[in-house]
């Protein structure tokens, strides 16, 4: 069934009541707060009006659980429901975080041994679960240097971040007052040691790398980059976004990296998006340990408990500790995986990305000769001469029922699409996903009208973006209101 | 195939640059704006402001991406054309008369060490 559904602004008048409340017990009283307005209307509607409301919107929804969901740099893994159910299990769902350690000690466990398998998967000294995000977690990295800094009295000012990296990297080293240097990759895709050693000097905190990069390499100079950028006096912040392929193949901080955040809801299949919170737990090595937020769990060989003794700690940057669900959630996926089946993980992920990209090489064009990594990058080129743009080759999935890649992103490549199946896609799902592309770029040939009216299948065919973002209507108004 | 008219002069980071008496406007030209699609936003510099060669005086959204407008020489911002502000769209449709920000330089000969139509073009083919 394909039905239209209404904003709750346009759906009528609005006056309805959707509660009742009992008749109050004490006499009323006047509010004086010049808080109070009596010019602002909220639609109101009845309880079922409002349940069918979000329940028909809910069903245009696309998610890991409708079909392949190939978001390059996001990492779209299916959630295993049993993660669901461990999360609601009493003891987890009913314990608050104001509880004595003493009653706690099943939940701080949790958080103690994830930190633990982290620190294993990724050869760093120490952990933090509190930040909410992947760019929580770079926030408070950057914090760290900055800290770090101080107390070493070294007055460094700037922060180098290649022109591949996330938009995040650049917006969380400003807000830490770092000037950002953008250093450019080389033509294959990488960035090269020479080129940071001439970036690289006293006055420059560190480097920002998300390794493998964003075109979906691996950046194979990583371990001499890390040691120039060391031998200057600076650190080396690793951007874990795209972890996935490194899961039992290296540790990163054998590369040398120093701080990494890690995002649970990507490589670690926790809820993504609008699915839940986040968590974004960041490793480092010992230097950068004193720095970490505080508290930590902690555990003395009989208990877990919440260590707040730290004082040259950066301060707390989350509500208790972290999300905690999520972190459950990831410890869940790591133990029912296990070392084995982590390492299986990200050799499956980059396989599939290497077999799209094999498979669609004749049909679309790809920038870079090296293998993949776990996402396969691809332009527009071949189809922009017949007038096709990436953007009609999104359209053109959603109509035939497969959420469409990141587009647009990195921006060093000019109208890109990248594409990250993940380990979760079978053979036969690969070939399906693949099939649709090759349709695509035939009809591109053959039948290009339709590829540009597209999505002509969904609810909402095609939008005007740039209407949108040259006049945004921002407030919902009641209809035939004043 | 984007024009680069012969009477202006542009930066590597596809910037054009147009004398203007003892001043210059500063835009992109239209290979930029072709590759960035459906400008919807311009992020103009602060009035009076110093600024050096290379830094970023400015910032265009567009329905694909975020781009910096870049300093073809030092010197002072004297003016930006608040017309972009409703009507970000002048760049697409007009790149060479849509200017974005006036500058006077710290010093004039800079300008002559631009490129000149020929070799911006040529510094494109090497993009393309």
């Amino acid at each position: 069934m394909n039905y239209n559904e209404p904003l709750l602004w346009e759906k009528g008048e609005g006056l309805t009541t959707g509660y009742s409340f009992p008749k109050e017990s004490v006499p009323q009283t006047e509010s004086n707060s010049r808080h109070l307005r009596d010019n602002f209307f909220l639609p109101s509607f009845s309880e079922p009006v409002v349940a069918r409301h979000f329940t028909r919107l809910s069903t245009w929804n696309y998610g890991v659980d409708t079909d392949i969901y190939p978001l390059g740099s996001c990492t779209m893994k299916y959630n295993p429901k049993i993660h669901e159910r461990i999360a609601q299990l009493k003891g987890f769902s009913d314990s608050h975080p104001l509880q004595d350690d003493n009653y706690s000690q099943g939940a701080l466990e949790i958080l103690y041994k994830t930190g633990e398998y982290l620190k294993e998967i990724t050869g760093m000294d120490d952990v933090t679960l509190q930040p909410a995000a992947g760019a929580h977690g770079e926030l408070v990295s950057m914090l760290m240097f900055k800290k770090y800094f101080k107390e070493r009295e070294e007055n460094r000012t700037t922060v180098l971040i290649p022109d591949s990296a996330h938009g995040t990297n650049p917006a969380s080293a400003t807000m830490c007052g770092f000037k950002v240097k953008v250093v450019p990759i080389n033509s294959d895709g990488y960035l090269m040691p020479e080129v940071v050693e001439k970036y690289m000097d006293e006055s420059v905190a560190g480097i920002m790398i998300t390794n493998p990069g964003t075109l979906g390499l691996f950046e194979p100079y990583i371990k001499e980059i890390c040691d120039i950028v060391h031998s200057k006096g600076g650190l080396v912040y690793g951007d874990g976004a795209n972890l996935n392929p490194l899961l039992g193949q290296i540790k990163v901080g054998d590369c040398g990296i120093d701080a990494m955040h890690i995002n649970l809801h990507k490589t670690f299949s926790t809820p993504h998006g609008g699915g839940g919170p986040g968590a974004g737990p960041v490793c480092v090595k010992k230097l950068l340990s004193d720095y970490l937020p505080s508290p930590g769990v902690k555990f003395n060989g009989t208990n877990y408990y919440m260590d707040y003794n730290n004082p040259k700690s950066i301060g707390r940057v989350h509500g208790f500790n972290g999300n905690f669900s999520v972190v459950l959630k990831a410890c869940s996926f790591i133990l029912s995986q296990g070392a084995e089946g982590l390492k299986k993980i990200s050799e499956v992920a980059v396989l599939n990305a290497n077999y799209v990209r094999v498979k669609l090489s004749e049909f679309y064009h790809i920038p870079y000769s090296a293998d993949s990594m776990h996402e396969v990058l691809f332009t527009d080129k071949y189809q922009k001469k017949i007038g096709i743009s990436t953007l009609d080759i999104a359209k053109g999935l959603i109509d035939r029922g497969i959420h469409p890649p990141t587009i647009y992103f990195p921006l060093v490549v000019s109208d890109a699409f990248l594409l990250e199946p993940t380990e979760n896609e079978s053979l036969k799902s690969l070939e399906h996903l693949i099939d649709i592309f090759i349709d695509i770029a035939k009809e591109a040939e053959y039948n290009s009208q339709k590829l540009k009216d597209a999505p002509t299948k969904s609810v909402i065919n095609r939008v005007d973006e740039t209407l949108a973002a040259r006049h945004p209507v921002l407030k919902g108004e009641i209809l035939g209101r004043d | 195939m984007s024009k680069f008219p012969e009477d202006l002069m542009y930066a590597e980071t596809h910037e054009w640059i147009k004398k203007d008496g003892d001043l210059f406007l500063v835009g992109i030209s239209d290979y930029a704006q072709e590759q960035l699609g459906d400008i919807v936003y311009v992020d103009f510099p602060e009035i009076g402001k110093v600024i050096n060669i290379g830094e970023q005086c400015g910032e265009l959204e567009s329905s694909k991406a975020v781009s910096e407008i870049n300093m073809p020489f030092k010197g002072t911002i004297v003016e930006v054309n608040t017309e972009l502000e409703e009507t970000p769209e002048l760049i697409n449709e007009s790149p060479y008369d849509a200017w974005i920000i006036k500058i006077r330089a710290e010093n004039s000969s800079d300008y002559n060490n631009l490129l000149n139509s020929r070799e911006a073009q040529k510094v494109i083919e090497g993009d393309e």
